[in-house]
């Protein structure tokens, strides 16, 4: 059989359908479609794909499994490293990673190695398998970790499965961190997926403890002094919008992209009244900025029944930072891309609401710092979008509340905590970091995986501690 | 889960809860305040903490049911319990000996959390004379608590009907035409009580600390919602506050976010009617 130079096709609902529902947007591979894309894998010798991925799941193995219709062993294959293969097989940028070291990249489609990680995820699920939990040795030392988002979650999947006592302290209501605030149900179901992986995680018998804000309702020291921690994970993510400090900006009906999809995911307002938070959205909304969080901002604004939504960014479409297959999927639904644009105010109504949003055109410079061309305001060019909503998407800083509380880890002029690359180990003796609140705002895969490496580092550490 | 030990009704729509939150009451300090949720499919609710007692392991709150929200926590009974409880959050009142006289100011509903406030103050050694300001008698709270609490306590109604006929602000002009020397004053309320408080002690030079609870989601900082203009910042009052420098604070646009979710608000209410309040507990 000739081997097809293209990926099959991620089935999906209709664009002009599901953009006016929360529905997940990729319906997922069926099993047939599953093991023959799986047979494109060359199964190289030398597999490039694995060092793509963040957490070094055995690509060529798990898909191997499908092939061979063990879709138990494919699963089983991917666990040994991931914690969350439902989320990751949804959310990962595998273009930039599995995907992008790919031989059969170099002439056709990379083997779509995500698509298959969903597939055996979500046929796991589907199964409601038992989950094995690990018994604690009689001196099991006790291991906290604060925040339940990517990084601490995979930090705690991998301790507990080493036999330590996992306490996670999320702030929030709900555990997930940006998998149940930030990232929308149409791309990332949260009773389907998200809740589901999180049970997983307390079956290996980590214990969540919601509504705990560490910094006010103890600091780390308290923890490691007074209730017995052993060594802490700090995993607090990008909790602290960041907004553009143009007029205008505390207008009514301007939102940071954190609080639009805070009030849409986690409180459930795209279901108001049936739940009590409201969310505005009006007719014509305005995004601004060009990544993941803006794409989602922008579809979530369609099915929360905006008629016209912009997405306002200041580079060129070569420059968007959002994944590819994202700002496809937008461009379907009718989003409408306003590149080389930069909002320069916020204009308001007579009742303080948002009426327009005045922008100046950009042309592309000399690179940047960031390697990417810099752009430009033209002189003269400024122009308004009428719009009822607009949601500011530039990215997030990190929240500040751990840090300062805890004295001895140290962090960064931006407040970010200074932690080493490889072991996450911060300042402070037993208190590791990683993820957001390390790199800055990143993506879900490279936290999982700061969380992998620090949960080694601590593990290392607490041995050492016993000995 | 957490229970809800003691309810009283202090007025018509004014409610207090003795709630069951240890690690909370045992950090919790005068000016800082706690997020709830009643249900799954509640809001987060903040709340500025009206008393704590680290020994008994509560916290009290007041509020007045003004929305479906509030009026749903309204119909809980003690016995029952809140889903979630999170604090305490934000900034404590700066409180320390040899601050002078303070004059805590009380508005309504406000009168909740500037009483821990006005007790630490005089705790710590300082001259507190307090101001608490209802529209009539009937609706006056924690009067015993604030005299308690207090050196000396004013109390204005809006129509004569109990102590001075007049706003707050009345009662301060009083206090500042007998000579008394105020270092401070700490005014909360409804913000153009605030505003007007503000207005009154600007001319006179007096520092004067407002607490503002703006709409907000997380609590932590996350959200932004929060956002108020202060002097040439933007502040999150949820982690920079909720106390700020009445004097550079935006009373303006505060008030216009407050407004943001009118509209909701009544289809909120139409529903609550419709699905008869309390029976989503």
């Amino acid at each position: 059989m000739a081997l097809s130079l293209k990926k099959h096709k991620m089935p999906e609902q209709d664009p002009k359908v599901r953009a006016h529902n929360f529905d997940e947007v990729s319906l997922g591979y069926d099993e047939e479609t599953a093991v023959s894309e799986a047979e494109r894998c060359l199964n190289c010798k030398v597999p490039q794909c694995r060092k793509g991925c963040p957490v070094q799941v055995d690509i060529p193995a798990f898909i191997a499994k499908i092939k061979e219709r063990d879709f138990d062993g494919a699963i089983d294959k991917i666990k040994e490293t991931n914690s969350l293969p439902a989320v990751c097989g949804r959310v990962c940028p595998q273009e930039n990673q599995c995907e992008k070291y790919c031989v059969l990249g170099n002439k056709g489609e990379s083997v779509a190695i995500g698509r298959l990680e969903r597939f055996a995820a979500d046929n796991d699920m589907a199964k409601n398998k038992e989950v094995k939990s690990v018994s604690f040795a009689a001196a099991a030392q006790k291991v906290a970790v604060i925040g339940a988002g990517p990084a601490g979650l995979s930090a705690a999947g991998d301790l507990a499965k080493k036999g330590y006592r996992v306490t996670i302290f999320e702030a929030l209501h709900t555990a997930g961190g940006v998998l149940s605030y930030g990232i929308p149900e149409f791309r990332l179901p949260k009773d389907n997926i998200v809740k589901k992986e999180i049970a997983n995680l307390e079956k290996l018998g980590v214990k969540i403890e919601v509504d705990s804000v560490v910094g006010r309702l103890f600091t780390i020291d308290e923890l490691m002094q007074e209730e017995g921690f052993d060594a802490v994970f700090v995993g607090t993510g990008a909790g602290l919008p960041h907004f553009m400090h143009i007029p205008g900006e505390n207008l009514n009906g301007v939102y940071s992209a954190n609080e639009f999809l805070t009030r849409c995911n986690l409180m459930k307002a795209y279901k108001f009244p049936e739940y009590a938070t409201p969310i505005h959205v009006g007719k014509n909304v305005a995004v601004v900025g060009g990544g993941n969080v803006a794409m989602d901002a922008a579809r979530t604004s369609l099915r929360l029944g905006a008629e016209h939504v912009y997405i306002v960014y200041r580079r060129g479409e070569d420059e968007l930072p959002a994944r590819r297959e994202e700002v496809h999927h937008a461009k379907e639904e009718g989003i409408d891309f306003r590149l080389l644009n930069n909002p320069v105010e916020v204009l308001g109504d007579e009742n303080g609401w948002v009426s327009e949003l005045r922008c100046i055109k950009m042309e592309l410079g000399e690179p940047d710092a960031s390697g990417r061309r810099r752009p430009v305001a033209v002189p003269g060019s400024e122009f308004n979008l009428a719009v009822d909503t607009v949601v500011i998407a530039i990215g997030q800083g990190p929240n500040p509340i751990v840090a300062s509380t805890t004295p001895g880890m140290d962090t960064t002029k931006r407040g970010n905590i200074i932690a080493d690359e490889e072991s996450g180990a911060t300042t402070k003796e037993g208190v590791f970091a990683g993820g957001d609140i390390v790199t800055g705002a990143a993506t879900v895969i490279l936290a999982m995986g700061a969380g992998k490496k620090a949960a080694a580092a601590m593990d290392a550490y607490l041995q050492k501690k016993r000995a | 889960m957490f229970k809800i030990l003691d309810k009283k009704v202090l007025s018509p729509g004014v409610y207090q809860f003795d709630i069951e939150a240890p690690r909370v009451a045992k950090k919790a300090e005068p000016g800082q305040f706690i997020v709830l949720r009643v249900n799954e499919e509640g809001e987060r609710i903040p709340l500025t903490i009206a008393d704590f007692d680290r020994a008994k392991g509560t916290i009290t709150i007041i509020f007045q049911a003004v929305g479906a929200s509030t009026e749903l926590l309204g119909s809980m009974n003690a016995g029952e319990s809140l889903l979630d409880f999170v604090g305490p959050l934000g900034q404590p009142s700066h409180i320390q000996g040899g601050m002078g006289t303070i004059v805590c100011i009380g508005g309504g509903i406000g009168v909740a959390p500037v009483y821990p406030i006005a007790r630490g103050m005089k705790d710590a050694g300082n001259k507190v004379i307090s101001i608490m300001g209802a529209k009539t008698k009937d609706i006056l709270i924690l009067e015993d608590a604030m005299k308690a609490a207090s050196n000396e306590v004013l109390v204005t109604t809006d129509d004569g009907s109990y102590g001075i006929k007049g706003f707050v602000t009345t009662a301060l002009q009083q206090l500042v035409d007998r000579g008394e020397k105020i270092d401070q004053v700490t005014a909360i309320g409804p913000v153009v009580m605030m505003r007007s408080v503000v207005e009154a002690t600007r001319p006179l030079g007096i520092k004067t600390i407002v607490s503002l609870n703006p709409i907000m989601v997380d609590g932590t900082g996350m959200c932004g919602g929060c956002r108020v203009q202060v002097g040439d910042e933007t502040k999150f009052a949820c982690v920079d506050g909720p106390e700020f420098d009445g004097h550079i604070v935006d009373f303006k646009g505060l008030m216009s976010r407050q407004r943001m979710y009118r509209e909701q608000e009544t289809v909120e209410k139409d529903h609550a009617c419709h699905i008869g309040l309390g029976g989503k507990k």
